[in-house]
């Protein structure tokens, strides 16, 4: 427990003494802890105040999200100073059960997940001001608008929690003002669909994680206490290896039902799609975040001492994620759906630097470890930035054309200009191209692989080679994968059966585009500078966050990384690996450049003129290139990880030939998670069964249920007297 | 009266509310409940007065007081109100036949002595060697709940039940606090309220008193 109490108003505020004291610097006044409680303030005042003053639906979205950008924005002010100067701050609230009080704390690594999770909610929040318009007249926005408030928030409380107890409320509010949101739209049979399975799944995770916090609580003071609930008792404790391994594996199985790995991702590719899509956004880009800084604070923070096989198979699932979600991503054409799978990929991205860092501390390569975690935490970063960006993008594109299938659109990059480019920039950071911020975590995370061969260890030198080229495999295939949805739904000629878009309601007076607003578009136009910024500066950024290995794992990489200087990004040393983000961003700058010139000084280089039909003449805008036509060669050469009913139906010409009684042509594609059927399908026939044999129990008769309470009586008489 | 004295009338006492609670078991017509109930509560107030008077702890004749009122007069004069609007003429039908019904509440008595016996031995209150018979009565009362089918039984049922509660609460302790008694007796009597609207329910949902029709709110499978 703490020595150094200090009792300042209602709060107190101290330094921990159980992470290197001398680190810390003096107390001040006005601490990063206080800044993010004053986000918090606002955030709930959003939520619960706000509402109820307000009775304007237009003016509420304008108030509320305005303060939620304004909450955002103090979150990443702490985050930042925190992660800057190191400090770690302490905060005992007056709230929860008598002796058993809320204690929250802030350490750069709490700091760096309150940036990204404040800096996507700040952008989110100025697109949702245009984007929830979208709302209006069709149904009441309010709850959208507090259980949006009260999401950021419960996201902003576990990151910042320090006890079990307040860590697994904070959790569970976060997972019901999601599942809220997820239901926003409930008169669709999907979505409430789509909603129950992600309550279940994130339930089965929040158990699993109550046991894992049981596990060490009750050890860390031998059963006798509650006092083991605080973090600070649990990283005091020693475990046994057995309980250890226990806690680990609990917490890890409900962190990862949350982040969304395979197998436990089902709910993901269901629930982000129909979520309106500012909260897919934010779910996809920081919800999932928030379990991978669970696994991150019990792995290294909390149990610290751990065997290498844990972060092997932190390393396999996160390479099976990877590329499953990749593989399941090629698959989709619904636009949403697709980038949900994609989640599925960067976790594991995210996963594989975690495993590879687990693995390197066990076997005491800090330096290594410290590499490998600032390749997690910096696709951490990044991810939250693309896939906010491409998830609003989404928004914008369901926004103007009221459709998620890519197959119904095309064309949008004359409708849409602003939105096509900066989904455009979305995708090539994803894809991991340089110089766009994907590109530099997933060099990271490779610089990580190459270097495994220093590990002491036959086995693993020969397999996680084998991860790397996994991870290679499905970063190309990613890259496919957006040259299918960018191609599809931005290029070509609209394919779509209906009209295409015009000015929606929202743009009066639109000149035919279908552009969407002012907010929407700077809610996009900032985090693709923060794409670009993160790919073109990486050395600030990494030196910036290496407290956070220091702290956890002893050990840092700017003194390697940046030895030469901000332009030139050197993990480790200069004669094994080097990029300057700044050099090739120069490089393709000056490429783009040249071609646009030549291109379009001279009028002769562009001409406009009708697509060549080799003489068939009955083109139609139907006949381009589909989504699934162009994932087709891979979905041959992968079937066998789907399930895939494919079905060519022929309907027989009828006479007269000529006047469109010609026979047609029917295509008809299925293709499903296999998991579903594995281990979902048998669990859930399982539940019911056994829900069926307790429905026995209820007769309706009373007498059956008097004589139960008389066996029990008499039972407990006979046995436990 | 000497305390021994006490003690063998409390034994009497409790013999004849043991009694009663047998008979509420095999009695099949609705008035003799009734009246039998009424009996127990007679026996039940006069021993409270008895072990009050050996005890010298006075606020059990409060006790005493309140048991004649409620159960001896009030509730059954309520249940007959009851009986008489929602006109219950026949005989009352039981799940199990009576001679078993009777096998299982002298297994309910043994098993009751056995279960106290180490106490017995362990008390030195005069009304010791009465906990067994409350503890039997409890547990008649609920298998009486459980053996008969009509609503009005099972209230009768229920309160013979917390008569034997009652009971045991003065021979084993010498009753409970004041306060706690005046709770549980306000209880019985809303309880007793409460019966009276369930039954009315009862009737209009399925125009009888008969709990089996209960199994219809079942649900399907």
């Amino acid at each position: 427990m703490e020595k150094c109490w200090q009792e300042k108003g209602n709060y107190h505020t101290c330094y921990s003494g159980a992470i290197n004291t001398n680190r810390h610097k003096i107390k001040m006044e006005f601490s990063p802890i206080i800044l993010s409680s004053l986000s918090l303030l606002s955030l709930l005042f959003a939520a619960i105040v706000v509402p109820l003053v307000i009775s304007s639906q237009r003016l509420l979205i304008a108030i509320s999200f305005s303060l939620t950008a304004v909450a955002s924005l103090l979150a990443v002010a702490a985050g930042c100073w925190v992660v800057g100067s190191g400090l770690i701050n302490k905060l005992i609230l007056p709230l929860g059960l008598p002796n058993l009080p809320f204690h929250l704390r802030l350490d750069p690594l709490s700091g760096f997940f309150l940036t990204v999770i404040g800096l996507l909610g700040f952008f989110v929040s100025i697109y949702s001001i245009g984007y929830v318009k979208g709302f209006l007249g069709k149904r009441s926005v309010t709850p959208l608008v507090i259980f949006y408030s009260l999401f950021m928030a419960s996201m902003f409380l576990v990151v910042l929690a320090d006890d079990a107890f307040f860590f697994l409320i904070s959790w569970e509010v976060m997972a019901l003002a999601s599942y809220f949101l997820v239901m926003f739209e409930d008169e669709k049979t999907e979505n409430r669909r789509a909603a129950f399975l992600y309550l279940v799944v994130a339930h089965v995770g929040a158990i699993a994680i109550l046991l894992s916090f049981g596990v060490m609580a009750g050890l860390a003071t031998g059963f006798e206490t509650f006092n083991g609930y605080t973090f600070d008792a649990m990283r005091e404790a020693k475990f046994s290896s057995g309980w250890a391994t226990v806690a680990f594996f609990l917490a890890f199985f409900g962190f990862a039902a949350k982040a969304g790995v395979v197998p436990l991702h089902v709910w993901l590719p269901e629930a982000h799609p129909v979520a309106p899509s500012n909260v897919s956004a934010l779910m996809s880009g920081v919800m999932l975040k928030t379990a991978i800084y669970g696994i991150i604070r019990i792995t290294f923070d909390l149990i610290h001492v751990f065997p290498w096989w844990w972060g092997a198979i932190v390393l396999f699932l996160g390479l099976i994620s990877t590329v499953m979600g990749v593989l399941y991503a090629l698959m989709q054409h619904d636009l949403k759906r697709l980038l949900a799978y994609h989640s599925v990929e960067n976790i594991g991205i995210i996963l594989i630097g975690i495993g590879l860092a687990m693995i390197f501390t066990s076997f005491n390569l800090p330096i290594l470890a410290a590499l490998a975690l600032i390749a997690g935490l910096y696709h951490t970063l990044n991810h939250a930035m693309f896939k906010g960006l491409l998830f609003m993008g989404a928004g914008a594109v369901l926004h103007a054309t009221k459709e998620r299938n890519m197959e119904e659109m095309g064309g949008l990059i004359h409708k849409m200009p602003w939105t096509a480019a900066l989904f455009l920039i979305g995708c090539i950071s994803i894809s991991a191209l340089p110089p766009f911020n994907g590109f530099v975590s997933e060099w990271l995370t490779f610089q990580a692989f190459l270097l495994t061969p220093a590990l002491p260890n036959a086995l693993l030198n020969l397999l996680i080679p084998l991860g790397a080229a996994l991870l290679a495999l499905a970063a190309a295939l990613a890259a496919a994968c957006f040259v299918k949805a960018y191609g599809v739904t931005f290029l070509g000629h609209w394919r779509g059966h209906h009209n295409p878009p015009s000015a929606p309601p929202f743009m009066k007076g639109g000149k035919g585009g279908v552009e969407v607003d002012w907010f929407m578009r700077i809610g996009m136009i900032l985090p693709a500078i923060a794409c670009l910024g993160l790919g073109v500066f990486p050395t600030f950024f990494i030196q910036w966050m290496d407290i956070i290995p220091e702290q956890l794992l002893g050990s840092k990489i700017a003194a390697s990384a940046g030895a030469f200087g901000w332009m030139w990004l050197t993990p480790v040393s200069h004669e094994r690996a080097s990029y300057s983000g700044f050099i090739v961003f120069l490089g393709i700058l000056s490429v783009v450049a040249v071609v646009y010139l030549l291109l379009h000084t001279r009028r002769t280089a562009v001409r406009r003129a009708p697509i060549w039909d080799c003489g068939f003449g009955k083109l139609t805008n139907r006949m381009q290139y589909t989504a699934t036509s162009f994932s087709m060669p891979i979905r041959r050469i992968f079937g066998f990880l789907f399930n895939i009913k494919e079905q060519v139906r022929i309907t027989p010409p009828v006479p007269p030939f000529n006047k469109g009684g010609g026979g047609g042509l029917h295509y008809h594609l299925r293709v499903r998670d296999r998991f579903w059927n594995l281990f979902y399908q048998p669990v859930a026939d399982a539940s019911f069964w056994v829900s069926r044999q307790f429905g026995r129990l209820q007769q309706g008769r009373i007498h059956i249920y008097l004589v139960y309470s008389f066996i029990t009586i008499i039972v407990l008489l006979v046995f436990l007297r | 009266m000497t305390t021994s004295l006490a003690a063998q009338i409390n034994s009497v006492l409790a013999a004849l509310i043991l009694l009663t609670a047998f008979g509420l078991l095999v009695q099949r017509r609705i008035y003799g409940l009734l009246h039998l109930f009424a009996w127990q509560g007679l026996f039940l107030s006069i021993s409270t007065a008895l072990v009050g008077y050996a005890a010298g702890s006075h606020h059990l004749y409060i006790s005493s007081i309140l048991t004649l009122a409620l159960k001896v007069i009030l509730l059954p004069y309520i249940l007959h109100a009851l009986i008489v609007r929602l006109q219950i003429r026949k005989e009352i039908e039981a799940v199990v036949n009576v001679p078993t019904t009777m096998l299982i509440g002298i297994a309910l008595v043994i098993f009751s002595y056995h279960l106290t016996a180490p106490i017995m031995e362990l008390s030195t209150l005069v009304t010791r060697s009465t906990l067994a018979v409350a503890l039997a009565t409890v547990m008649l009362g609920l298998l009486m709940m459980i053996t008969r089918r009509h609503a009005v039984t099972q209230i009768i049922g229920f309160l013979a039940l917390e008569n034997g509660l009652f009971f045991a609460a003065t021979s084993a302790t010498y009753g409970m606090p004041l306060v706690v008694e005046l709770g549980v007796a306000l209880d019985i009597l809303i309880a007793a309220f409460v019966f009276g609207i369930f039954f009315f329910q009862i009737r209009t949902t399925f125009e009888s008193l008969d709990v089996n029709q209960m199994a219809k709110l079942k649900e399907e499978d």
